[in-house]
Formats: C-alpha cells, sequence, structure tokens
C-alpha cells in the first residue's frame, strides 16, 4: 500500500508552568460555541485544568476518546512528590464521572484541535506557555478507515447508552412531528 | 437574552431559610452597569441609613462584575458590600480567585443575604438548585481548611467557596473572607458573615455566559493581549521594580525588599529603618522566600501570578498574595522574613485582614510599652517579638481577654481603653488602619485620594499616574511618550513639568485644579473597574495598563450590545459614584471625615489642604461639606436622591 504523508498535530504540555488561570477552558469553550464565541461556558471545554491547589497539582487535560465503560484504573501515581490518581489523569469522557460531558445533553466532548484555525485556541490564550503546539509530517498507510465525525460519536454514544432500537424509534417519532 | 451578566440575583434569607431567584431590571445595566455600581444602588433601595453593621436589615452581597466569566483576561473580582462594623460606611472589599465567573456560570450576577442564621450553616449553590446546609461541624475549622472540607463533602471538586476562618465566627472587625488565593478582607464582610451565622457560600456553575457580539469582543482581546505581552516583556523604566510591571505588585516573584522594609514604618507604622535591607538581612529574606514559594498562583482568566502557593519548612501550605508577605514581620519588629511565613499560615486560616491586623497587634505592643495595658492584660505572654505577636493573634480571633477589644480594631479599642489610647491609633482614616507610611512633604494627589475617596484603602484608589515626579526631563520625556491610556495628549504637560522639588513640586504641584482633574480619572478608572470585575492590578492600579478608558467601552459595547462610548461610560460610573457618596452621606460622612492621618506626612500645609478639598469638592459637583449638589445628582438622573437627601436635611440650599 503507498505511504502517504500526514500532518500530526499534538499540544505539549508544560504543567510546571500552569498558574491555573484557566483561560484554555473559557478560549475553547468560547471558540465552540454556536455562533463561535457567542458563549461561554467552561463546562463545556474540551480541555480541563484538574486542580488541587494546597497539592501544586494544576494539570490541563484534553478530551480524548469516549469511553464507552469504566475501566479499572484506580491506581496512584507519585511524581515529584505530588500525587495524581490516574482518573484525574485521564482524556476520557466515561460513565465514572462528568468529566468532557455536555452539561445539558451529557454527550462525549473531544478536542478537535479546533479546526480550521491556525492552533488551537487554548494554546494560543495561554499567556504562559503552558500549552505549546506542535506539528509534524509523518508518513503514513494511505488508506486509513475515516474517522468517525462528531455526529457518528454522538449517535454511537446514545447507542450504546439507550441501545440502537430506542433510539431508531425516537429519531422516527421526532421526525413524524416534524 | 441577557449578554454578559446573568439577570438574576438570588436572594436568601437566612432567617426563614426562603430562597428566591429574582430576575433584575434589563435596566440597571444601561444605569449602573454591574458589580459596585448595581450593588450601592441596592444598598441605596433597600438598607435605611438607621442599619446598624450587626443589624438584621445589614445586607451582604456578593456581587459578580459584569465581565466576570467572559473571555475578557483578569475580570475575575468578586465585591462584597455590606455596612462596615469599623467603619458604619459601606464598604466593599473584593477577592480575585474563582468565585465569581462561577457564580455567573450558575445563573447569578449576585448573592443577597438577608437576616441571621438561628444556627450556622453554609450556602450550596449549584445552578438551580440551592441549598442552606448544616455547618455546625465547620465551627472552628481554618478559613483554607473549610473550603476544602466543603469541597469533599459535596463531593464537588469544583466547586468555588469563599469561607471565613474563626475571626468571622467571632465578629473580629478585620475579620476576612477567604477563598482559593484571594480574600476579601478590609472592614470586616468576614465579621458580617460571622454575625449571620453563615460559614461558607459554595458555588458550582455549569450555565453559559453570553456574548452579545462575541467575534468583535475576541477581535478587541488580541490587541489586549498583545499589550499586556508588551508590558510583561518591557517594565516602566525610571520607578521601583514593584510599580515596573502590570498585575497587583508581584511580591512573591520579587525579592527585592529594599524599598518596602527601608521605607514602609515597622511595629505600630512608627519606626523607620533606612538601614534594614543589609547583606544579612537579604539573604536570610531572599532564600526564605525562594526556598517557601512552590508555584505562582493567578486568579481565574488571568496570565499574571501574582499569587503563590507558599510551603514553608514544617508550615502546613497555604496561598498568599501582595504585601502580607511583610506585614507581620514589619509590624512585631522580627527581622526575619521566616516569621512571617509562618504567622501568615496562622492568619490566613483565621480570616484577617493582613494589612490591618499586624498594626492592631503592634498598638497593643506600644500599649503594654507605655503602661496603658498592663501585665494583667498580658497574663501568659511570652516575651519574645514573635511569641507576643503571635499569642496576641491567638486572643484576638478569639476575643478572649485584651484580644476581645483590640478586636474592634484600633480606633474603637482606643476608646474604649482610654488612658490616652487614643494617641496611639494614629494610623486611621474613617477609623480604618492605613499603609505604615510616614513621608515627608505633604502630597496634593495622595492628600486628596486618602480624604476623599469611598474605599478608604490607598492601595485601591490609586494607580495611573505615577506616585512621584520623575527627576529628569529626559525620563519624563520617555514617559509619556508612550501613554496611550491617558484621556488626551494635554495631560502630558502636566507630567513634564512636575518634578521632584521647587516651585513645580509637591505640594504646589501640580495645581489643585490639576490634583482634582488627576484624581477624579484615578478613581473614574477603579470605578470602572469595580463595575466590570476587572484586578485593578490589570487597570486602574498599575501604571500603563493594558485596559483604559479607550478599550473599555469597546469591550462592553461588544459584550453586551449596548453601544457605550467613552462619554457614556463616564456618565453611569460617575451615576455610580455619586450615589456611593451620598450613601455614605446618609450614613453620617461629611467633610470632617475626609482627612489622612496626622502624622501621615511631617510637612502639613492646613491652607493648602482646605484649598484642595474646596477645589476637588467643586470639579465633582459636590457642595463644601462634600455632599453631592442637587445639579449634580439631577444631571447624573439621580434627582430621588437629592430629594432624600434633602428631606433627612443633609443638603440645604441645592
Amino acid at each position: 500500500m503507498a505511504k502517504i504523508k500526514k500532518k500530526v498535530k499534538r499540544i505539549k504540555i508544560d504543567a510546571d508552568k500552569c498558574n491555573g488561570c484557566r483561560s484554555c477552558e473559557i478560549a475553547c469553550s468560547a471558540f465552540h460555541a454556536t455562533p463561535k464565541y457567542s458563549s461561554i461556558n467552561p463546562a463545556r471545554s474540551r480541555i480541563r485544568v484538574i486542580t488541587h491547589r494546597l497539592k501544586d497539582i494544576w494539570l490541563p487535560v484534553f478530551a480524548g476518546e469516549y469511553a464507552p465503560a469504566e475501566c479499572s484504573g484506580r491506581d496512584v501515581y507519585i511524581i515529584d512528590g505530588k500525587e495524581y490518581d490516574e482518573c484525574g489523569m485521564c482524556r476520557a469522557a466515561c460513565p465514572s464521572r462528568d468529566l468532557f460531558k455536555e452539561p445539558d445533553s451529557g454527550l462525549p466532548l473531544k478536542c478537535d484541535m479546533c479546526e480550521g484555525e491556525e492552533k488551537p485556541l487554548c494554546v494560543t490564550w495561554c499567556l504562559n506557555d503552558v500549552l505549546v503546539f506542535e506539528e509534524r509530517e509523518e508518513e503514513v498507510e494511505e488508506e486509513e478507515a475515516a474517522k468517525p465525525g462528531e455526529l457518528d460519536l454522538g449517535i454511537e454514544s446514545l447507542t450504546n447508552r439507550f441501545g440502537l432500537q430506542k433510539v431508531m424509534d425516537t429519531v422516527a417519532r421526532m421526525s413524524r412531528k416534524g | 437574552m441577557r449578554y454578559a451578566e446573568a439577570g438574576y440575583y438570588l436572594e436568601v434569607d437566612l432567617a426563614t431559610g426562603n430562597i428566591e431567584r429574582v430576575e433584575t431590571d434589563p435596566k440597571l445595566l444601561e444605569t449602573h452597569l454591574g458589580g459596585l455600581g448595581t450593588s450601592v444602588k441596592l444598598h441605596w433601595d433597600r438598607v435605611p441609613p438607621e442599619t446598624k453593621p450587626f443589624d438584621d436589615g445589614n445586607l451582604l452581597v456578593f456581587s459578580t462584575g459584569l465581565l466576570n466569566g467572559t473571555p475578557a483576561f483578569s475580570c475575575n473580582r468578586t465585591v462584597v458590600t455590606f455596612i462596615s462594623p469599623q467603619s458604619e460606611l459601606l464598604a466593599y472589599p473584593m477577592m480575585g480567585g474563582f468565585w465569581s465567573a462561577e457564580l455567573k456560570y450558575a445563573g447569578y450576577d449576585k448573592i443577597i443575604l438577608k437576616n441571621k442564621s438561628p444556627q450556622w450553616v453554609y450556602l450550596w449553590v449549584h445552578n438551580d438548585k440551592v441549598e442552606i446546609r448544616d455547618a455546625s461541624h465547620l465551627v472552628g475549622k481554618g478559613a483554607l481548611e473549610t473550603q476544602d472540607l466543603i469541597r469533599e463533602e459535596l463531593n464537588e471538586p469544583n466547586a468555588q467557596v469563599a469561607a471565613i476562618g474563626i475571626a468571622g465566627e467571632n465578629k473580629v472587625f478585620t475579620a476576612s473572607i477567604e477563598q482559593s488565593r484571594s480574600s476579601a478582607s478590609r472592614l470586616g464582610g468576614g465579621a458580617v458573615m460571622g454575625d449571620k451565622k453563615i460559614k461558607a457560600v459554595a458555588v458550582r456553575g455549569t450555565k453559559d455566559v453570553f456574548l452579545a457580539r462575541g467575534a468583535e469582543f475576541m477581535e478587541h482581546m488580541k490587541g489586549i493581549t498583545d499589550y499586556i505581552n508588551f508590558r510583561n516583556e518591557n517594565p516602566v523604566k525610571g520607578v521601583m521594580t514593584i510599580l515596573s510591571g502590570i498585575g497587583s505588585p508581584q511580591e512573591f516573584k520579587h525579592t527585592d525588599e529594599k524599598w518596602h522594609t527601608e521605607n514602609f514604618m515597622w511595629g505600630n507604622a512608627r519606626v523607620r529603618r533606612r538601614d534594614f535591607w543589609s547583606k544579612e538581612h537579604e539573604e536570610e529574606w531572599v532564600s526564605t522566600q525562594l526556598n517557601a514559594v512552590k508555584r505562582f498562583v493567578s486568579c481565574y482568566n488571568c496570565p499574571q501570578q501574582c499569587g503563590a502557593l507558599v510551603s514553608h519548612k514544617d508550615v502546613p501550605r497555604y496561598m498568599a498574595k501582595c504585601f502580607g508577605k511583610l506585614t507581620y514581620s514589619m509590624g512585631a519588629q522580627v527581622d526575619q522574613l521566616d516569621f512571617n511565613f509562618r504567622i501568615l499560615q496562622r492568619a490566613t486560616e483565621y480570616g484577617v485582614d493582613s494589612f490591618s491586623t499586624p498594626q492592631i497587634l503592634a498598638f497593643a505592643v506600644e500599649l503594654k510599652e507605655a503602661g496603658i495595658l498592663t501585665d494583667k492584660d498580658f497574663e501568659g505572654c511570652p516575651s519574645d517579638p514573635e511569641g507576643r505577636f503571635s499569642w496576641l493573634l491567638d486572643r484576638v480571633v478569639r476575643r478572649e481577654g485584651i484580644g476581645d477589644v483590640l478586636a474592634d480594631g484600633t480606633y474603637w479599642a482606643a476608646k474604649k481603653i482610654g488612658k490616652g489610647a487614643e494617641e496611639f491609633a494614629h494610623n486611621t482614616i474613617k477609623k480604618h488602619e492605613q499603609l505604615p507610611l510616614k513621608l515627608s512633604t505633604l502630597d496634593p494627589l495622595y492628600f486628596l485620594m486618602y480624604s476623599t475617596n469611598e474605599k478608604i484603602s490607598i492601595t485601591q484608589i490609586e494607580g495611573n499616574w505615577p506616585q512621584a515626579a520623575f527627576p529628569t526631563r529626559e525620563q519624563r520625556e520617555a514617559f509619556v511618550k508612550d501613554w496611550p491610556q491617558l484621556p488626551d495628549e494635554s495631560w502630558k504637560q502636566i507630567l513634564l513639568e512636575w518634578e521632584p522639588r521647587g516651585e513645580k513640586g509637591i505640594p504646589y504641584f501640580p495645581t489643585p485644579e490639576m490634583c482634582s482633574q488627576i484624581v477624579d480619572w484615578m478613581e473614574m478608572l477603579h470605578n470602572i473597574d469595580d463595575a466590570i470585575g476587572l484586578c485593578a492590578g490589570m487597570g486602574s492600579f498599575c501604571l500603563k495598563p493594558p485596559y483604559h478608558i479607550h478599550n473599555y467601552p469597546k469591550l462592553i459595547s461588544a459584550a453586551t450590545g449596548m453601544d457605550l462610548d467613552e462619554a457614556g461610560l463616564k456618565k453611569i460610573v460617575n451615576r455610580s459614584r455619586n450615589l456611593h457618596r451620598a450613601l455614605n452621606n446618609r450614613l453620617g460622612m461629611t467633610r470632617a471625615d475626609e482627612k489622612p492621618p496626622e502624622d501621615h506626612w511631617k510637612k502639613r500645609f492646613p491652607e493648602l489642604e482646605q484649598k484642595l478639598l474646596d477645589t476637588y469638592y467643586a470639579y465633582k459637583g459636590w457642595n463644601m461639606n462634600g455632599i453631592p449638589t442637587r445639579a449634580r445628582l439631577e444631571e447624573l438622573d439621580l434627582k430621588y436622591v437629592a430629594d432624600e437627601l434633602e428631606q433627612r436635611g443633609i443638603l440645604k440650599n441645592g
């Protein structure tokens, strides 16, 4: 199979520089509002600064894949004398916690690197250089399975929660109502 | 649809447990903006002047500012308003931290606490769900400790909690309200919370704050962001390090304390130590600070790093900011910073103001030395300065023995003690302890700020105008060259002409007319910040700030959809400012109260001082007793205020 070049984006997080201001959460929720920048709500943000102030823990975490089930990860990491629980560092929207879920619908949120912008808004708004955007080219296999879009992810999680039949029935009922 | 503001107040009657979510009049945004402006209006309308600080009717209002919760950097202040037990006027201490944005996201602009609870409670606000919960198990707990205990008990790690320590529980007049790395400290808000038996207010919000023209707002923020970056890379030259940057003074970042330790007074605002910053002291202070500061921390949505997480030796961790780094060591006349970092932890958990409290303790030490307080008052007190200060602090926050008298602050304590103690309560304005500064020649700008501002604490009055004249013409020219924050170019001439001494120096220059113009301008900037919830460190308090009169209206317009220009914004804050003045006049404040401490300057100029006051009052549209005239009030659509002041006999002959 032919190899093609692909841009890989990532954000490097220097947690030691974080002053815990949460501007990243604000910028993220503003960017993803509809219309863009019309509202602010850190609870809708796809980045969250996990904070235990007196324990000196300020840890920006990005929303990753949706996990339909709880994992068994309840381990504790001690790094440089600070105690982090594994759950606190995890990027997944999962059934065991409220993190990275739309507050209204409970649907999972995922970081999309602010598609269309020069760099993610959280990076632009972090004036302390905690978040550093990196882009590099990588060779990958040509045929890659299409990544599911936001709607697919949403429907998938609804299906996992309520069953496919119930989701289809509801959509059918809603469409009849017009 | 409401923009920038939530459009609701949360009214809580602590006596009956009745809780109401009340929609506010959208017109209030146009007449008073929000924050301090709308809070002043609320107190004017609802708290009659007969109300005493510890009466049921003394409302305790926690307010967000108009731009809290929006992407505007550093808009994170909570304004707490109440009649102060110390000054008996309307107090409005503010705190940064994370609380006010959370309240806005929960759907409220203000929380209004009415009456008193029969037993200890705390308030838990989670969006539309609001509960008054039992706090009997939290009584006696520290102010920081309480915040974590509440988060744990609610299983809400993201809840923001404002709490009092035991000083507030015991209605100490300098009791603060602590929250995260910040506190609303001055004038006894913690005491009013304690009187109402409310230990804490916890908030979690997950709703939207809307912007009327979001894309335009973000565009304006780009310019402000660029300027923040520019200022962080380009400190102002020719001024003390502490004044060169933006943000609140970066006390935990800067280790050079030559200026504070040698120019501010030690003890009970008495002793100046011009040679303190020796090699030996410098070494201890710098190493203590560098070892203790674990991390610089900011408030919500602020790129600056004015606070610190402090982890000092065996002392439990706490967060600290600003001048509190020095006040206890200097008050106790202890040469080591180690002492300050120790006692500050205790003081933070007790919940006391670190500006006035050390002065109260130092005042007690002086009274003991003068024989006015006796061995009996100090029974059990250690004799070393550190031990004595800690012992006194413990007595004050518990109101035990002599601590009960001292807990009312130096003014009231001196009155109770008598025997000449009044002479020792020498550093107050309107009954409130001031910064321990004693200077040489009267400064006309500072004379006006100290005398006339309702805040009664200079750090939140002064700001945009340099504290002193630059020594050389070159420095002045360099400073004015890049000064876009000024209202217009003509102001630059005043600074260019202003010299450290001589004919064009203080006390006669700037002239009373110029001083009026400058002081009024600085005060207006503070009033804007206090209405929109902006930290003064990014606006009114510092030299060449990112926010100023030319960009505030643009941001407010884009956020709210209300089309506001500079003149429109000035009119709104002037309206609130005059209402605030009228409110304090209604509480009894007059010209007679408007004076700095007698010994603030060695060289005083009584005639000039009266002329300064006359000129400034006239500039403000106030009569010679410091009361807004009918014409001024009507011009600001405050006819109802003029009517009431006349009815009460406060305003005579217009």
